[in-house]
């Protein structure tokens, strides 16, 4: 044995053979077990200093909370280690490639957070005279440049707050524009492909529209037949949305013909912008006879997805759409600028208001930011990269996964579960990447394709991890071509092991309750 | 480029195993008319970090913050003292740059914390169940209107004279957009009552909120008892959440579904957005719901955990059938309220409302002191209207002139009524002494 002078062992010496150690904590290293902030004994203490209550009368009228609120406040140590704690069992874009089709999670340039907690974008507040922050409308009004020329379209909603949003933006444009014709009530039927993102239907019908399904073609594009069978009788059309490239992770060869024969119908054109990531800066929307498309600035722009927002959904509109864009929006003349906030005059045809205030300020920095670090030159090659990866992938993987389709792909590329032995399912090979060390790609979407595996790796990428990833996901799809039986229990070196969401469904514990006193007397 | 890592070595190695000449193959699917030759026109090219920054600097320099002046805007977005720690919780990357928690083993950290969430969401509105929250205030109302109309199977709702025209208007779209024939009761200052005489058999919700936008406070007990009676919900409305801690929260006065702005727990005032909707309802309502929930379960070796649930009631599997379009929501908002409030506690929440209300109570004093003020809102809790004797979007201006923004005038909002006169201040605990002398000393200077 190797010691130094005070006699510590300075080598390891042989392992014995215990192969797991249960510990008193519940830790295990450097991933510490954290309760729930119920669980502790910090309850009827705060952990913030504010000055003592005055004692003044009261002016609530009586109107007062008969019992006050019961939740413990932690010191700030206490709170720092709980967030910090937990954050040690989330995978995160700044841990590895994080490889989710049609989510675009890219880097998150710091600079963008830092020029959002300027305060002067901060801390200002939507409803404080125009005139004192004529910056903040200045800042909309440039990303709203930007988004217009990216897309070649000539108007852009801001206020929507995420891509669903966007999208409820776009189809209540469409169903006030039917109005103005005086046609809503007629036209109610909304195409959709097979292919569609979920919310895509949805939006739909939240407009009072009627979702009728489209198939796609043994190429993964739209079935043209099946879409001019659904426009021979054509006076209940309102329109068509359809994601371009689409969720098949391929561009739409006949996007200009599906285009004229909407319009022909009488009906318009949505385009689900959420893999604009893919043709940003080599092909603009508004060249395809698009009307209206969201636009993800968390997607396509960087803006970080937080765990699950908050998004931005800003919504270009075509000509024919604009007039009917909601409130409130931005407009500059001779004294600045002005936010029209009433659905008159400039407005009159506006649809209305679709939030409380003008849109995601903190987002609208963040993206503008990135454009201008980018440059119409490497947004280009943004793009040009996403697909350039993407199809690397594809490659290095094709022979051993199945390709869902033939041909090059967008920037994702899809695989089907054909390659897999019976029993063996995408999630079990989704899981096995968690041991790898990845964040698993999406799975069973989109639903044309049996057990669909969607892997967007991004731009922001290298190659060398793009290699990293590919041996691992290579290792684990000739496991599951071989019919291992140990994926079915991936995954095994996780937080924690496969999470039982069928009792989560069946009796919803959706809230800490205290346990019952008979229970705390028992134990 | 600095976020690029690809260099044209690796771009040509990488286009030697795929098989393609360059990335133009990629793109002949693209119709040939819409092939952009060279870069976009009409926009910069690529810049240096700093050179961006000094853009973005400027344009921050030209707007004059809430802490830059004696600030008194309210009527729907609040300044509060966020707690440093809240920042350094929600920019840590793992928090920050993950998605949505589809892959529960590996995140856990922000599943547990959108359990703590709902948890305190429902605690301080008393009602029995949270979501994991919505886009904002408005949309959140917009959305328990539709559900309500759900739940019920009717079609009719009616919202007070005192919600927030913003949600108003955003409820009215969605409603009229489905079909719901939405009524918006005339502008009242303390008129969340008169909610109890438009119910019928065929309403589906009536909407009040509390405080009000005037800043009123109303047990709208009333209310609630009157819509049951015809079977219809009640949806009770905040925008201010810190009044949590001491007026009368929705669950106690007989609320189905209780939805409002989270922005003042945690949150920056961020010129309107991103903000944190919070959604929450009765136990009996929860498979109608809005959004995504957040159960406890256990793993396949029986440890605690926790997982998006009961999501047979989204978009991603109901499709045209689900209870709303929405997706992505405000994670990392939450993330900054459940921080914030976990400092706080509820004994800390109950404190900082009456910290805010005291200090409303003093510039209420100071103003009403002022010869020609009067005092419109009955009972307040950190937010009420005055009526001045000169046009208010004059007084504001010439107040501004002497460093002070002394709130909203009402005609903003409303400007078709007769609130011309009218302003809306609100007082929070950032709200200094000194802030209210100089309000009270210039207005009674500008009034004189």
């Amino acid at each position: 044995m190797t010691m130094n002078s005070s006699g510590r062992p300075t080598a390891p010496v042989a392992a014995s053979d215990i192969q797991s150690v249960e510990t008193v904590s519940g830790s295990k290293g450097l991933s510490q077990f954290e309760p729930l902030i119920f669980e502790t004994d910090r309850w009827g203490k705060t952990g913030v200093d504010l000055p003592k209550a005055k004692g003044k009368a009261s002016r609530l009228g009586g109107v007062e909370r008969s019992v006050r609120p019961e939740l413990p406040g932690l010191s700030e140590p206490e709170t720092i280690r709980h967030y910090m704690r937990l954050s040690q069992r989330n995978y995160a874009i700044d841990l590895g490639l994080f490889p989710l089709g049609s989510c675009t999670m890219k880097h998150n340039p710091r600079l963008n957070e830092k020029m959002a907690r300027l305060p002067g974008f901060a801390d200002i507040h939507p409803m404080q005279p125009q005139a004192s922050v004529q910056g903040a409308l200045e800042l909309i009004d440039e990303l709203a440049t930007w988004l217009k020329t990216l897309t070649g379209m000539p108007a852009v909603a801001m206020s929507p707050k995420a891509g669903a949003h966007g999208e409820l933006c776009g189809m209540l444009a469409i169903r006030a524009a039917l109005q103005a014709r005086g046609e809503s009530e007629t036209r109610k039927r909304v195409l959709v492909p097979a292919s569609a993102h979920g919310t895509n239907p949805a939006t739909a019908a939240q407009c009072g529209f009627i979702v009728d399904e489209i198939d796609a073609n043994a190429r993964g594009r739209v079935d043209m037949d099946d879409l001019r069978a659904k426009l021979k009788k054509s006076d209940d059309v309102a329109g068509i949305m359809l994601t371009n490239p689409n969720t098949c992770g391929l561009f739409e060869t006949d996007i200009k013909e599906i285009a004229d024969l909407i319009h022909a119908a009488g009906g318009y054109f949505y385009c689900d912008g959420a893999n604009f990531n893919a043709i940003v800066g080599r092909v603009r929307p508004g060249d395809l006879g698009v009307d209206a498309m969201h636009i993800n600035l968390h997607k396509t722009f960087s803006t970080p997805h937080g765990g699950g927002g908050p998004g931005s959904g800003p919504t270009v509109l075509s000509d024919a759409l604009a007039p009917f864009a909601p409130v409130p929006f931005v407009i500059k003349d001779g004294n600045g600028f002005h936010l029209i906030e009433e659905t008159e005059a400039e407005a009159k045809d506006s649809f209305g208001r679709m939030a409380s205030f003008h849109g995601q300020m903190g987002m609208f920095v963040r993206a503008l930011t990135y454009m201008l670090s980018h440059g119409a030159d490497g947004l280009k090659q943004v793009a040009e990269d996403a697909v350039l990866n993407a199809n690397y992938i594809q490659a290095k993987l094709k022979t051993i996964m199945t390709p869902a389709f033939d041909g090059y792909c967008m920037h994702e590329a899809l695989f089907s579960d054909k390659f897999t032995a019976e029993g063996i399912e995408t999630i079990d090979i989704a899981k096995a990447l968690i041991d790898e060390g990845y964040h698993p790609m999406t799975m069973y979407f989109p639903l044309v394709v049996h057990g669909a595996m969607l892997i967007e790796p991004t731009e922001t990428e290298s190659k060398a991890e793009l290699d990293r990833f590919c041996d691992s996901l290579a290792s684990v799809a000739r496991k599951a071509a071989q019919g291992d039986e140990s994926l079915k229990g991936a995954p095994y070196l996780a937080p924690m092991k496969r999470l039982d969401e069928t009792q989560a469904a069946r009796k919803p514990v959706l809230k800490w309750t205290a346990p019952a006193p008979e229970q705390v007397a028992a134990e | 480029m600095r976020y690029l890592p690809l260099t044209s070595e690796d771009r040509a190695d990488m286009l030697s195993v795929i098989g393609a000449k360059n990335v133009d193959e990629f793109y002949t699917d693209v119709p040939e008319t819409a092939r952009l030759g060279g870069t976009i026109e009409g926009l910069p090219d690529h810049q240096s970090e700093f050179a961006v920054e000094r853009h973005l600097t400027r344009l921050a320099a030209k707007n004059v913050t809430a802490s830059d002046s004696a600030f008194f805007v309210g009527c729907g977005a609040y300044k509060h003292h966020v707690p440093a720690s809240v920042d350094a919780v929600i920019t840590r990357s793992e928090f920050l740059t993950t998605y949505t928690p589809y892959q529960p083993e590996i995140a856990q950290g922000t599943l547990q914390t959108l359990f703590e969430f709902q948890t305190q969401v429902a605690e301080i509105t008393a009602m029995d169940v949270a979501n994991a929250s919505m886009y904002d205030g408005a949309t959140a109302c917009a959305e328990a209107a539709v559900m309500a109309c759900r739940a019920t199977r009717r079609k009719k709702v009616v919202m007070s004279g005192g919600l927030h025209p913003h949600y108003a208007e955003t409820t009215k779209l969605l409603c009229e957009a489905q079909g719901i024939e939405a009524i918006i009761l005339p502008a009242a200052i303390d008129g969340e009552l008169a909610l109890a005489e438009h119910v019928d058999d065929a309403t589906a919700c009536v909407i009040g909120q509390s405080p009000n936008v005037f800043g009123t406070v109303t047990d709208m007990t009333p209310v609630a008892d009157a819509a049951h009676e015809k079977k219809a919900l009640f949806v009770s409305v905040f925008t201010e959440a810190v009044s949590l801690g001491l007026v009368k929260p929705p669950g106690e006065m007989g609320a189905d579904i209780a939805v409002g702005e989270g922005q003042s727990i945690g949150n920056s005032l961020n010129f309107g957005g991103p903000y944190v909707g919070l959604f929450a309802a009765t136990q009996k309502l929860v498979r109608q719901m809005p959004g995504r929930l957040c159960g406890e379960t256990v793993d396949a070796d029986g440890k605690r955990g926790f997982v998006l649930t009961l999501s047979t009631r989204e978009q991603h599997i109901r499709r045209d059938k689900a209870t709303s379009n929405i997706c992505t929501n405000s994670g990392l908002c939450a993330l900054a309220f459940t921080t914030h409030m976990t400092l706080l506690g509820g004994k800390g929440l109950h404190d900082l409302a009456v910290l805010n209300h005291e200090t409303a109570c003093d510039l209420a004093d100071a103003l009403e002191a002022v010869p020609g003020v009067e005092l419109l809102t009955p009972r307040f809790f950190n937010e009420f209207a005055i009526r001045t004797p000169k046009p208010a979007f004059d007084v504001l201006e010439a107040l501004q002139d002497k460093g002070v923004i002394g709130g909203v005038r009402a005609s903003r909002l409303y400007p078709h009524d007769d609130f011309d006169d009218v302003i809306i201040c609100a007082a929070t605990e950032c709200t200094s002494l000194e802030d209210i002398a100089l309000y009270a000393s210039a207005l009674k200077e500008i009034l004189a």
